[in-house]
């Protein structure tokens, strides 16, 4: 009878395998199970967003748990390799080298940052093999990235910008001042944002562009009010957001202005706590108050729950589960392993694993779904967990996002 | 077993190409070897400056980064072949340790260090900002080497035994090129001011202008395993840059023996091997190497292969 | 630029005051460190780091502001005595790098002890209760505890002034900086000034820590930066000044927050530029001894 060899397992395994491992002439006694399909996951488990990381790598596993619960392909197990690319794009390239290379992994997920899925999807993308980013960019999805072999499972800034846009400026004004991270990745949500902006007469006073990881943003903060906006649009990401979102409170601005961010990362709001975040309103991928409405999403959480000891599983992780999974079935509606056929199958997919009904854009691979929007509540909290309120989905639907030609994909 | 380090000291290039060229069957995988020769050479360059010199540079990834930034521009921008590419690196970062170098030495002693660092964080944020052109935060992609020919043959950069042979070619030329140096009546001079600046100047030798061109000469050394590793994992990523991956060339140089010849290289292949092996056990790979290091530095500070060296009386320098 | 105002401008250069504070204490703290024992502490930024969690950890754990603000140097400087007796001692007299080197070391290892300590997410940072909120300075609306940050340094930078320049303690000091074979002479235990002095400057590291950290998001990772930003306000001020220590964090900061007001995303390049112009004319540093360093 086949052993179910769990992650923890593995590692053990490896562990006796590296040193023997270290003299090549022998066979890497944990490699010896060559039948299981590989999954290698490239995740910043050290660094500042190390614990979005390790959702995401708790969420992969119950995914990889499901499928093999369920039979398998074949017989044939899933594992998951785990591997930190400690959010460092060179780290990143390194490490699916090492994957590909060393590991014989049959599929790629992971990455949690802009910069990490671009250097896994070009090390990928030479080496031919099936890449799932769980984690946001645009520039992904552009024809210079991409390949046949890059799949986006994540929400991208044009969508989730666009759908903060649309939600707020009828309902707050016109205009705008952007608190942005100086990289690419704040500069797309500040492009996205005035796209959908645009079409409903919005005017921008001011890109006000601070440094990535600044800690300080008093700096800005006195010309923010001078401008006297009537919506303040923080375009940067985890840390940066925590630390924005406190000094703006400090500052006083919540007064005179609605602060919102296009990405309201669930674990930031739990490091920044209720009084910093009080009143701000942000896009998100997920969030687990769903499960009040969306049956996939209660399935999800309860599965979650029970293999995690009652916690809930955030944003990220939830990318995880969905971005494992989405691969694991596309091998099994396509009855093979092979690259190209799995690819396919992928294209055609049409899923519903935590969030309602999503699919796969055929020129860009990117996963079509809905954005959601929330808003962060300091009062009338159930447990540490109930942090938002859900205020709108926006439905799934290609008109938000970037268009194929416009992304540089041919016809 | 004495007469045979003195051999391999006597004969370093050869020794070291001979091991090299073997090096990639006893690592668990090409890449990892890879990465030891890119990072081996990095930390050579550095210490040609550090460990001949005398001087401790915190900027050293300025050049890593200028080496590897302009080899992938020149690739990705401007359709270059790698050949140029590389060349195009090199000089760069020479260029980039020549500025850096004007501005340093005219500092002293510890704060020789605290400078280098702040300056190669310009660089830093230089080729930040330079975002159309680096790719900014998310690093430069796409930097390919087609499949070329030699003689005819057709030569798959891709493979990875491939790959670090062709590497090997361009380290065995630096590592030689650096055997020169430190043979040079250059050399002898290097060690002087290392000695004793005062009187190494009293003897009238331009102190100034050798530690300058020795700057510049350990840049372009470090620029080429820059340029290297470009080609290597097809990015570049802004990391390169960061004082903390400089702070990486000295660590492997006091762990394999600073002042040595083959010292930083084997600080390289050990730290690199040691961070392979431990991050699969524990994530606090950063605690390790930290307790490490300082483990070396207070008690075995002349590094793995200067302990070893000391220990069998070899004589340091060769012919 | 739309909306210049005087006010704007005195706002801003209120910030960089603050901002200016943080630099210019951790500048001196360095700069004791170097003045009395010839070695860079590299790891200062992890001190720093480790005053800002054990502060907020503190303060949230008491509730106490004030209790947090007296524990936290007393800690970070106790960790700095153990530092210097068992790391950094058995390094004099081999050579001016290795103190540095270790200290370097050391850092890795402090931040992945915090990582552990404190989970590698970091703590959400809480401001202190009645020192929230803004007050009318005038000219707008400044937020009260960065008015209390300036007040607390200058305070902190005056007693350590009082310590050095009027106290015995601190005659011994300068004394052993100056000359310390002479010091010894006289009958002086240069160890213990050495360990005495090393601890000062990890406490004052400590201490910026927690007074920046309701200003700012505390995480394993936030003295990175800080260590090389201290370095250019040593540079710029002049290796072994305290005076300069002091007047160049004012400077760096207010040269930060008045970029960021017309150049916003040059605004960190923008120190290192003002280092590598003080290199160029004067790299001795604005108050540093001629020939002493460059």
């Amino acid at each position: 009878m086949k052993q179910k060899v769990t992650n923890q397992t593995r590692r053990k395994v490896l562990i006796g395998g590296a040193t023997v491992a270290s003299t090549p002439l022998w066979l890497n006694v944990a490699n010896a199970q060559a039948d299981t399909i590989k999954i290698g996951f490239p995740v910043p488990l050290t660094g500042p967003f190390s614990a979005e990381a390790q959702d995401q790598v708790k969420a992969a596993e119950l995914a990889i748990k499901e499928f093999n619960d369920a039979g398998g392909f074949n017989g044939r197990k899933a594992e998951l390799l785990v591997r930190d690319d400690k959010l460092n794009p060179g780290e990143a390239a390194t490490r699916t080298l090492e994957l590909i290379e060393k590991d014989k992994v049959n599929y790629v997920v992971g990455s949690l940052s802009a910069a990490t899925q671009l250097s896994i999807n070009a090390v990928c993308k030479e080496r031919k093999i099936l890449f799932n980013s769980i984690s946001q960019s645009d520039a992904i999805n552009e024809a210079k990235d991409w390949s046949v072999y890059t799949f986006h499972e994540a929400l991208n800034p044009t969508m989730t910008a666009g759908a903060l846009a649309r939600y707020s400026i009828p309902r707050f004004g016109k205009k705008i001042v952007f608190l942005t991270a100086d990289y690419a990745y704040g500069h797309e949500m500040v492009r996205a944002f005035e796209r959908a902006g645009k079409e409903m007469g919005a005017t921008t006073l001011a890109d006000i562009r601070h440094p990535l990881g600044a800690s300080d943003y008093s700096a800005f903060l006195p010309r923010i009010k001078a401008l006297n906006p009537d919506i303040l649009v923080l375009c940067n990401f985890g840390r940066d957001l925590v630390n924005a979102a406190k000094q703006c409170t400090d500052f006083g601005l919540k007064s005179s202005m609605k602060i919102m961010a296009p990405v309201l990362l669930y674990t930031a709001r739990l490091a920044g706590g209720p009084e910093a975040f009080e009143g701000i309103i942000g896009g998100t991928s997920y969030y687990w108050g769903l499960e009040d409405r969306i049956p996939t999403a209660k399935a999800f959480n309860d599965a979650f729950r029970k293999m995690y000891n009652g916690s809930v599983p955030s944003d990220y992780g939830a990318l995880g589960y969905a971005g494992v999974k989405s691969v694991l079935a596309s091998v099994k509606i396509a009855k093979s392993t092979e690259t190209m056929k799995v690819v396919t199958a992928m294209e055609n997919l049409k899923y519903d694993w935590y969030k309602g009904p999503e699919y796969y854009r055929k020129c860009d691979h990117q996963a079509v779904q809905t954005v959601i929007i929330v808003e962060s509540k300091s009062k009338n909290m159930k447990d540490k967990y109930d942090v938002f309120n859900i205020l709108t989905i926006e439905p799934t639907t290609e008109k938000n996002m970037r268009s194929c030609a416009e992304l540089g994909h041919k016809a | 077993m004495n007469s045979f380090f003195q051999l391999v000291v006597r004969h370093r290039v050869l020794a070291s190409t001979l091991f090299l060229a073997i090096f990639p069957f006893i690592m668990p995988y090409e890449a990892l070897a890879i990465n030891i020769l890119i990072f081996g050479l990095f930390a050579m360059g550095f210490n040609l400056l550090f460990g001949y010199m005398g001087l401790l540079s915190f900027g050293h990834a300025a050049f890593l980064g200028a080496g590897s930034y302009l080899t992938g521009i020149s690739i990705v921008h401007y359709g270059l072949p790698w050949g140029a590419a590389i060349l195009i690196g090199v000089i760069g970062a020479g260029i980039t340790g020549l500025i850096m170098g004007f501005l340093a030495i005219r500092t002293r002693g510890i704060y020789f260090s605290m400078v280098t660092l702040a300056l190669g964080q310009i660089i830093y944020y230089l080729f930040y900002k330079a975002e159309s052109l680096t790719g900014g935060e998310n690093g430069l992609r796409g930097v390919r080497v087609d499949t070329f020919n030699i003689l005819g043959i057709p030569v798959d950069f891709l493979n990875p035994l491939v790959k670090y042979y062709i590497i090997l070619f361009f380290v065995v030329i630096a590592i030689w090129f650096i055997s020169r140096i430190l043979n040079s009546p250059l050399g002898a001079v290097m060690e002087a001011i290392r000695e004793n600046e005062k009187r190494a100047s009293a003897c009238g030798f331009d102190v100034a202008r050798t530690k300058l061109l020795v700057f510049v000469l350990s840049a372009a050394i470090c620029g080429l395993a820059g340029s290297l590793r470009a080609l290597h994992l097809s990015i570049v990523p802004i990391d390169s840059l960061h004082y903390l991956q400089s702070g990486q060339a000295v660590m492997m140089s006091i762990l394999g023996g600073m002042g040595t010849f083959f010292g930083p290289f084997i600080g390289a292949a050990v730290m690199l091997y040691l961070e392979d092996v431990v991050t699969t056990f524990t994530k606090h790979w950063m605690a390790v190497i930290g307790i490490v290091f300082m483990f070396f530095v207070l008690f075995f500070p002349k590094g793995i292969w200067g302990t070893i060296l000391s220990k069998l009386h070899v004589q340091q320098d060769s012919k | 630029m739309t909306g210049l105002t005087f006010e704007l401008l005195c706002m801003q250069l209120l910030t960089g005051i603050a901002l200016g504070s943080i630099y210019a204490l951790l500048a001196l703290g360095l700069c004791l460190i170097f003045g009395m024992l010839n070695v860079v502490n590299f790891a200062h930024g992890a001190f720093f780091m480790v005053g800002a969690f054990l502060g907020i950890y503190f303060l949230g754990v008491t509730g106490n502001f004030w209790f947090s603000l007296l524990l936290t140097p007393i800690l970070t400087g106790c960790l700095g005595l153990l530092t210097e007796r068992f790391l950094v001692r058995p390094l004099y007299g081999r050579g001016i790098d290795y103190p540095l080197l270790l200290t370097f070391g050391l850092s890795y290892v402090l931040i992945e002890v915090m990582r552990v300590t404190f989970g590698i997410e970091g703590l959400p940072s809480v401001t202190p209760e009645g020192l929230g909120g803004t007050v009318n300075v005038g000219i707008g609306y400044f937020p009260k505890y960065r008015l209390f940050l300036i007040a607390a340094t200058a305070v902190i930078i005056f007693g350590v002034w009082f310590f050095i320049q009027k106290t015995r303690y601190g005659l011994i000091i300068k004394a052993g900086a100056a000359d310390q074979e002479i010091v010894k002479v006289l009958g002086v235990d240069i160890a213990k000034v050495w360990l005495l002095v090393f601890a000062l400057g990890c406490a004052i590291a400590g201490l910026s820590g927690i007074l920046a950290a309701p200003t700012r998001s505390v995480n394993p990772e936030m003295g990175i930066p800080i260590l090389a930003e201290s370095f250019v306000v040593t540079v710029v001020g002049g290796m072994g000044s305290p005076v300069g220590a002091v007047l160049a964090g004012l400077l760096v900061g207010i040269v930060y927050s008045m970029t960021s007001l017309f150049f916003p995303s040059l605004s960190e390049l923008s120190i290192f530029v003002l280092m590598a112009v003080v290199l160029l004319i004067r790299p001795q540093g604005l108050f540093g001894k001629a020939g002493a360093m460059g």
